[in-house]
């Protein structure tokens, strides 16, 4: 995983495309023209001091938020517009939630359903937007919850697990919906120290698999340098740096990348 | 001794079956407002303006104006609609739309106080509104606010008297007829007034039981 050979981006290898993505929330400029092509299968690890835009660019990529201008493409498909006799009109309900589907995201704070068992959180959508059967569901929830360690707390409700349990029924949750890219953010910010490193050998083990492109949100530098094929630095809404983990983290271009990475290093 | 013990407990039977139609009035009403704010609720927060714009007008309409005048309305004004319906049932429309905008309101208070992050999880899983709304929004929304909507079904009771303008034989009603036979009107009165008291006060302890059931989750 530490090399970082980028494929030749021919258009059907382009998992997520971004072309002059602004973002603007009244007067703040969040992100202030992001390009980004990130090829199938690919981990970029994404860092960057808070207020940079790193969370607002997956909130973009999972239609939480709405780009203020520019192009976003998942696997060739622009997200928010549709070609109507060559001209871009804004794409409909159902457009969005198609292209939505190959998207799945894993929040800072886990956002599980405290109401419903954890098999119940997993099954409920594989259900509802896949059509599965409840018992197909039930078993698919198994599964991801087996694969993330939980075999024994498929009953448990959200209250009585640990903040590194609950985010493994999280991402086992995002995972049942077998999205082609799955975004991370900040996934491990609110966990107590000894539980980091579980929820991150599970995204070792995801990443290692290459079938699933992931856009990783993170202030593991360790994991970022191990893990991940291509590191991107955010700052002031612009993406200052980009290439592989041993040349962004070892050796930065930009003199803000040494401070940054000096500042978090130190800490 | 003003009071007469005899006459009090010959009224009982006659107080007894207006109870029975207050209650009645009552459940059904309530059921009526339960439902009807619910829709009004959702349709207030509909992205659709032709839902959520008539469903703010309806609500604010229906709190702004007495529940008395919106009785009279619909007794007096639907006939020449060429709705006709018994005088119970018109109280019974009447309780329950009025109650309907209060219970709407307690709906939405309890919607709005659902965290952002679960809407955003449900849009993260590609949930539909209808999901979305039924399986994660609602079930989470309504258990905190039973207390408050058990506050308006309470209220709603005390309400019912309201409905002898109507001519409906409910409690009060009967207990002016029994005074108007025989001009005493301490016993009945008094007696209808010690029914609300006691069924109040089970109403209000039988919501605290169902408040402490259905004890809301811990956050996640």
């Amino acid at each position: 995983m530490q090399q970082a050979d980028k494929p030749a981006s021919s258009e059907s290898t382009i998992a997520v495309r971004l072309r002059d993505v602004h973002k603007q929330f009244g007067d703040l400029q969040v992100l202030r023209g992001i390009d980004l092509d990130v090829p199938q299968a690919q981990t970029v690890s994404i860092i960057g001091p808070s207020g940079s835009g790193k969370s607002t660019l997956l909130r973009l990529l999972m239609t939480l938020d709405r780009p203020t201008h520019g192009r976003i493409e998942i696997e060739g498909e622009s997200l928010w517009t549709v070609d109507q006799g060559g001209k871009d009109v804004p794409a409909g309900d159902e457009h969005v939630r198609s292209v939505r589907s190959k998207v799945g995201m894993v929040f800072q704070h886990f956002n599980l359903f405290p109401h419903m068992s954890a098999q119940a959180n997993v099954a409920l959508a594989p259900i509802n937007v896949k059509g599965l059967s409840k018992a197909e569901a039930n078993e698919r929830a198994r599964h991801y919850l087996d694969l993330v360690g939980l075999g024994d707390k498929f009953n448990a409700f959200p209250a009585h697990l640990s903040g590194g349990q609950k985010q493994r029924v999280a991402i086992a949750r995002a995972l049942a919906m077998q999205p082609r890219i799955m975004l991370f953010d900040e996934i491990t910010s609110a966990l107590d120290p000894e539980l980091v490193g579980g929820i991150l050998a599970i995204l070792r083990d995801l990443a290692n698999q290459r079938t699933m492109t992931m856009l990783i949100v993170t202030h593991e530098m360790k994991f970022a340098e191990r893990s991940s094929d291509r590191v991107l630095f955010f700052d002031q809404g612009r993406i200052l740096e980009d290439g592989p983990p041993g040349q962004v983290l070892g050796n930065p271009r930009e003199q803000r990348t040494r401070e940054f990475l000096h500042t978090v290093l130190e800490a | 001794m003003i009071w007469d013990w005899q006459y009090a407990l010959d009224s009982l039977p006659v107080l007894a079956s207006g109870l029975k139609i207050t209650i009645e009035a009552t459940l059904l009403g309530m059921a009526l407002a339960l439902i009807a704010g619910l829709i009004l609720a959702l349709a207030r927060r509909a992205s659709f303006t032709l839902l959520s714009w008539p469903a703010a007008f309806i609500v604010e309409f229906i709190r702004s104006t007495p529940l008395l005048v919106q009785i009279y309305f619909l007794f007096y004004v639907l006939p020449s609609f060429g709705v006709t319906m018994s005088p119970l049932a018109t109280g019974i429309l009447a309780l329950g739309v009025h109650y309907a905008a209060y219970c709407s309101e307690v709906y939405r208070a309890g919607i709005e106080s659902i965290p952002r992050g679960q809407w955003e999880a449900a849009v993260a899983l590609n949930l539909n509104r209808f999901t979305t709304t039924f399986r994660v929004i609602l079930p989470q929304a309504i258990p905190p606010v039973v207390p408050a909507l058990g506050n308006y079904l309470v209220a709603m009771f005390k309400d019912t008297p309201l409905l002898s303008a109507i001519t409906v034989l409910e409690m009060l009603q009967q207990a002016k007829i029994l005074g108007s036979e025989t001009f005493r009107y301490i016993e009945p009165l008094t007696l209808v007034g010690a029914a609300f008291l006691i069924m109040s006060l089970v109403a209000a302890a039988g919501i605290r039981t169902l408040e402490r059931k259905l004890k809301p989750y811990a956050a996640s």
